[in-house]
């Protein structure tokens, strides 16, 4: 089931496009990755799903009474900003009860979400006092406390270590087992992308789109990022390595038993 | 204790007192909004705005509250004209326009003398032309704020902390943008008279800061600087009445005051607190 349809979109800040042409599908349960270099257009396309952006040209269909959730990059977020773990995630229930105070049930919904992202017990801490994967799974939280159907994410893993983005990524992809659709921007091809089921290459453009099989190709890098990329396998995984460092990544990868 | 009540004996000085403590705790209310979305320049050149609409209404005899409401909305909206349509910055055409509406009013104070009493009253504050009639005015400003507060606590709080996803969460961002500069626009117009356009600012931003520095929840801030911005009217009157010197000078150093023993008791962590409160910055007019 569709659940939002992007057709021959452009985008344009200021008169210079970003996004053009872009067709894209989303349906129920599906769990895509948009890569690119920046200034590729990547947030805006997350921002023309989201409605934040109007296109220039094309359109775009959404299924109506849609909810999405959204989690925005962290390097956006004002961590002084005088707010609670418990603040910060009850503020996106903003229809219903007009209360400032949460209602027990809100309470319980709240403490729940947190509980399963791993962040129980951690409710009456400030945001700034938390680690960065903790932080991203805050506003994780914001967004799922909405009960989304779509989940967008942009750059989930920026700025955080190799075991908090590993913990990120299966988080996600049990949430997707749940049958939330996700779609999230990621610069990182090897930690992320690669172990996605569905990828997008974006260079104002799409260059590319299909199964990490399909789209890690050097054709689809060098139209992607503008250089020669090589595309090496080790354990199974597809791995992305720079041209110029193709040599050093074979004999490191060679000392391990790769093929 | 009758240093105190002594005041007290004065209507003038009752009818003083209630107005600056409800305006402490409505700027107290209101400031948190103004230091945490950086729109302190605005608060401080609204003040100055309607400095020229109170002289122009106080020159012809014009209602006090209509003549410099009306001015300060006009001010605020060829602000927000100016910004939206790029034709210079939003700190700029704050500075211009508000600057220009307060020189307009000094010259106003320079040609007809015999308005000079009650300009200087909006400029420094003065208890002295405090009728009931603005008792009721700023009690029901309060309220109606404290109620507007209430009832959009939620949205306000979404659309100051992030106003991108409160907008793709909902939330009518344009909307509570408006209500929140409506709101500034008629506190400082309800206030003035006591506190003076001079020192409003710094009253919108004071107990904010002390509050910032003794917590983290934004719920607990809320309260804390509506708590502060009450403390400092009262006391700032009563200080006003025994040392005969202006209410708004008075209320502000109190809570200047105030802010030097939170600064010093809450020590690194306060300091930390507050650094993140970027109170000079001055606002995106040309909505988010």
């Amino acid at each position: 089931m569709s659940l939002l349809r992007l057709e021959g979109v452009t985008c344009a800040y200021a008169g210079a496009p970003v996004l053009v042409d872009a067709d894209l599908e989303i349906g129920a349960g599906d769990f895509t990755g948009v890569v690119g270099p920046s200034g590729s257009g990547k947030t805006t396309l997350l921002r023309a799903v989201l409605g934040t952006v109007d296109p220039v040209g094309g359109r775009i269909w959404r299924r109506p009474g849609l909810r999405v959730g959204y989690v925005p990059q962290v390097e956006t977020v004002n961590w002084s900003f005088p707010v609670t773990v418990f603040e910060a995630v009850l503020m996106s229930r903003t229809t219903g009860r007009r209360l400032p105070w949460p209602s027990a049930a809100e309470r319980a919904e709240v403490a729940s979400v947190l509980d399963r992202l791993g962040i129980g017990g951690l409710g009456g801490r400030h945001i700034r006092e938390l680690s960065g994967g903790q932080q991203q799974r805050v506003f994780l939280a914001r967004a799922l406390l909405r009960r989304p159907e779509l989940l967008l994410l942009d750059e989930p893993t920026s700025g955080v270590d190799v075991r908090t983005r590993h913990d990120i990524l299966h988080l996600l992809a049990d949430l997707n087992q749940d049958g939330l659709a996700v779609v999230l921007t990621t610069h990182d091809l090897n930690g992320i992308a690669a172990h996605l089921p569905h990828m997008v290459c974006l260079n104002t453009e799409i260059t590319g789109r299909g199964t990490p099989r399909e789209v890690l190709t050097p054709d689809v890098l060098e139209r992607t990022y503008g250089a020669p990329m090589e595309v090496l396998e080790h354990g199974g995984m597809l791995i992305v390595v720079d041209s110029a460092d193709l040599a050093t990544a074979k004999t490191t990868l060679s000392a391990t038993g790769s093929s | 204790m009758t240093w105190l009540t002594e005041p007290l004996e004065f209507a003038f000085f009752r009818h003083g007192l209630m107005v600056a403590t409800m305006a402490g705790a409505l700027c107290g209310l209101i400031g948190v909004y103004v230091t945490l979305r950086g729109m302190s320049y605005i608060g401080h050149g609204l003040s100055h705005a309607i400095f020229g609409g109170a002289a122009a209404s106080a020159l012809v005899g014009f209602n006090f509250y209509l003549g410099a409401g009306m001015w300060g909305m006009a001010s605020a909206l060829a602000i927000g004209r100016v910004t939206r349509r790029r034709i210079i910055g939003s700190d700029a055409a704050i500075g211009v326009i508000t600057t220009a509406s307060f020189a307009f009013g000094i010259a106003l104070l320079g040609l007809y003398g015999q308005v000079r009493r009650s300009i200087d009253a909006a400029i420094f504050g003065s208890v002295l032309g405090v009728t009931v009639a603005d008792v009721w005015v700023v009690a029901g400003v309060t309220v109606a704020a404290a109620g507007v507060v209430f009832a959009f606590y939620r949205k306000l709080l979404f659309t100051t902390f992030d106003p991108e996803v409160a907008d793709v969460s909902g939330v009518n961002t344009a909307r509570m943008d408006a209500l929140l500069m409506l709101l500034l626009s008629v506190s400082i117009l309800a206030t003035m008279k006591v506190l003076g356009v001079v020192l409003i600012a710094a009253i919108l931003v004071i107990p904010p800061v002390v509050a910032r520095m003794l917590t983290n929840s934004f719920a607990r801030m809320l309260w804390l600087s509506t708590l502060i911005g009450a403390l400092c009217g009262f006391a700032g009157m009563i200080l006003s009445f025994h040392l005969d010197v202006s209410s708004g000078a008075t209320i502000v150093l109190v809570g200047a005051a105030l802010f030097a023993v939170v600064f010093a008791v809450t020590g690194p962590r306060g300091r930390r607190r507050a650094a993140g409160l970027d109170v000079h910055e001055a606002p995106a007019l040309a909505g988010r």
